[in-house]
């Protein structure tokens, strides 16, 4: 395999991303499931990076998970879209910045039908006045996340404490980087490195010492896609997604997934347990599953944050034997303490626990 | 009265169009100067090994057309390209990038195609998994003798991969490149001649075998060769542990997807209009087509003729055609130069 074949693809799509002055808009599922990832998104931009990043506490769903169910049509989900976009614009904030792969997706194919169709940006503008009484401009950039991160990786490796280095034989840790499928395979330019080889975790890991693996199933859906988790009798084609990558990524003994989507980092984590509880079977070596982190949690592990702060023991595969091979300390007793001091229950039939 | 020596033509390009317009109109008594980019002549003929239809070396067809502009009336100029072309009333004034200054009473335009670049469909990995090569990168195995893998040993099982930046609308294709099917039926039998326990699977949209000689070469493959057909695009390409390729297709006769490991995956690039060629058309203000080829004159009855009076066309600058087809239409526009020059001759004299 030839990296440089994909480092000319990465140069194709090379993408703008503002230095600073975010307007944040949160995941619906990052914010339920792993809340620890947006909070500390943000302190690593505002208190580590000194980055001016704006949250409106006045921010709805995107409705993303309805209009993909056909029970949202597109005027709305547009007319949704715009009043976000108008309240960055009431803020002058130009750049929007992204929690959620699937609403990253939408505001992109909402601002590009807007480009070809004219008209429906007219509508809109129409439709959010009436509504609301407000105005907005179309932001300068659509930024994910991952980008941000992405963006400042090598200032976040200048403060790393634990690289992705076994810190037992000096060699890095092997590595899958799963990609949103709404990221960019709807519109590779909008992705860092397109939608074939994106570079954006790729970047991050090989910037952070890790290795990443390319195995066959690489650009295959999580399964996380909507149709085949909003019904439960479908929910076994969606698993049978995660299967067929973990089997086929299995055999390159990866430490950890790094991953850009909300879905793809709760049901490649959550799909573990349900294959282990199904068929005993788990992928990761010597019997473990394999940690599927988000960038925000993989960040802050290396700069040396509490694993507990970040939120990481909030997945159903645990991240013990990752930090263990990354040398990073961590107190079991506190895995499991509220802010307040208070005793939290346990989660039950954790893997890797 | 002029003589027909006095009278200049410019032909770029030194591929099958120009070869064989320029020894026409040499042959005609008109003066001709060849511009070739290239170290020689003879086009994308010099990339291949057997032509198809009836696999004969492409050796004999590159005679011929040396042949054809063995002229001292032809002056080729090789690593040579068009700096600008400008016109001022009936007369032309071009300049090579070596800075001569070539007066010209016609242009021939005879650039050719430029082949399409895989690694714009980045889902097979071109230039990134070893063992993914082009169709002209398979002709360069067929002149060596051996076709071996990455690993240095022959593959046990082929994959060819047709319509790769033709028919595409992601890549921003709609044309046909005619001619990939035909040398995808040609290519997996020399495979199979040259390697007979090595298994050759072609994964096709439509088998367009317009040529004479065409269907029966298809059908040659399949009976003799035992090539195997399979109607349905590959999806994607990567590479397993083994370093073997792994690709998904859809059969779509079948009706099912379908995932298999080849040692060797050729692709079956298209063409497009070239560079040089648009840059010309930049420069002159000669329509393009929504092919991106030249756009002629008239499709049935003026496909030699430019929308500028004196600048003509030969071969796949204006579509996707085989070297039978580009001869015919370079003969073609011999035509239409000698009928043009004459007509400016007459007006001359009157």
């Amino acid at each position: 395999m030839k990296q440089e074949g994909k480092k000319r693809i990465w140069k194709e799509f090379q993408k703008e991303i503002p230095d600073d002055h975010f307007f944040f808009v949160r995941s619906c599922i990052r914010q339920s499931f792993f809340p620890g990832s947006e909070q500390f998104l943000i302190k690593l931009l505002r208190e580590e990076l000194g980055k001016d990043i704006y949250e409106d506490p006045r921010h709805t769903t995107c409705t993303g998970i309805g209009y993909h169910s056909d029970v949202v049509p597109f005027e709305t989900i547009q007319t949704v879209v715009a009043r976000h976009f108008a309240l960055a614009t009431e803020r002058g904030y130009k750049d929007i910045l992204i929690s959620c792969v699937t609403s990253f997706g939408i505001y992109e194919e909402i601002v590009e039908t807007w480009k070809h169709f004219p008209e429906t940006l007219e509508k809109t503008r129409e439709y959010l006045y009436k509504a609301t009484k407000r105005e907005f401009e179309v932001p300068r950039t659509i930024l994910h996340t991952s980008d941000a991160v992405y963006k400042f990786k090598d200032e976040i490796a200048s403060r790393m404490k634990y690289p992705l280095i076994d810190h037992r034989t000096g060699e890095p840790l092997k590595a899958v980087e799963h990609i949103g499928c709404h990221y960019s395979k709807m519109f590779p330019k909008y992705g860092v490195g397109g939608a074939e080889f994106p570079h954006t975790l790729v970047g991050m890991i090989e910037s952070w010492g890790g290795e990443v693996i390319d195995y066959p199933e690489r650009r295959h859906c999580c399964g996380f896609g909507f149709r085949q988790y909003l019904i439960q009798a479908d929910r076994g084609y969606s698993m049978s997604n995660s299967k067929k990558k973990f089997e086929s990524m299995e055999p390159y003994k990866p430490e950890f997934v790094l991953a850009n989507c909300p879905g793809c980092t709760m049901f490649m984590d959550k799909w573990q347990y349900t294959i282990k509880e199904q068929e005993g079977k788990t992928y990761g070596v010597n019997g473990q599953g394999i940690p599927v982190l988000t960038y925000e949690e993989l960040a802050g592990l290396v700069m040396g944050y509490d694993p507990w702060d970040l939120g990481v023991q909030y997945h159903m595969v645990q991240s013990e034997p990752l930090m263990d091979k990354m040398g990073i300390p961590y107190d079991k007793d506190k895995k499991y303490i509220a802010k307040d001091g208070s005793k939290l229950e346990a989660p039950k039939n954790l893997i890797n626990a | 009265m002029p003589e027909k020596q006095d009278e200049h033509i410019v032909i770029v390009g030194a591929g099958t169009a120009g070869c064989t317009a320029a020894g026409q109109l040499a042959r005609e008594g008109y003066r001709i100067s060849l511009i070739e980019k290239e170290s020689k002549p003879g086009g994308k003929v010099n990339n291949w090994y057997q032509l198809f239809p009836d696999r004969r070396k492409s050796e004999e067809v590159l005679k011929y057309l040396l042949g054809e502009i063995d002229n001292p009336l032809i002056n080729i100029s090789l690593n040579t390209d068009i700096d600008s072309i400008i016109k001022e009333k009936k007369k032309f004034l071009v300049t090579t990038t070596h800075g001569e200054l070539l007066p010209a009473d016609a242009i021939l335009l005879a650039t050719g195609f430029d082949l399409f670049n895989p690694e714009r469909k980045e889902e097979y990995g071109y230039g990134i998994y070893d063992d993914v090569i082009t169709s002209v990168e398979l002709e360069d195995k067929f002149h060596s003798g051996a076709i071996l893998t990455s690993k240095g040993v022959p593959p046990k099982r082929v994959g060819i991969v047709h319509c790769v930046g033709s028919r595409d609308e992601k890549v921003g294709n709609f044309h046909c490149s005619k001619v990939c099917c035909v040398t995808a039926v040609k290519q997996a039998i020399e495979i199979r001649e040259m390697l007979p326990g090595t298994e050759v699977f072609c994964f096709y949209m439509d088998m367009r075998m317009f040529g004479p000689y065409y269907e029966e070469l298809y059908r040659e493959a399949q009976e003799k060769w035992g090539v195997n057909f399979i109607r349905g695009k590959v999806s994607e390409a990567s590479e397993n542990i083994e370093g073997r390729l792994l690709i998904k297709v859809e059969d779509t006769l079948a009706g099912r997807p379908l995932k298999m490991q080849v040692d060797l995956l050729v692709l079956m690039i298209g063409i497009e209009n070239s560079l040089s060629g648009k840059r010309i058309a930049e420069d002159l203000d000669l329509k393009i087509g929504i092919n991106g080829f030249f756009s002629v004159l008239d499709n049935h009855y003026g496909n030699n003729l430019s929308n500028m009076e004196g600048v003509f066309f030969a071969g796949t600058c204006t579509a996707a055609m085989n070297i039978t087809d580009t001869i015919s239409h370079a003969r073609a526009a011999v035509v239409e130069i000698d009928s043009y020059l004459k007509s400016q001759k007459k007006e001359v004299e009157v």
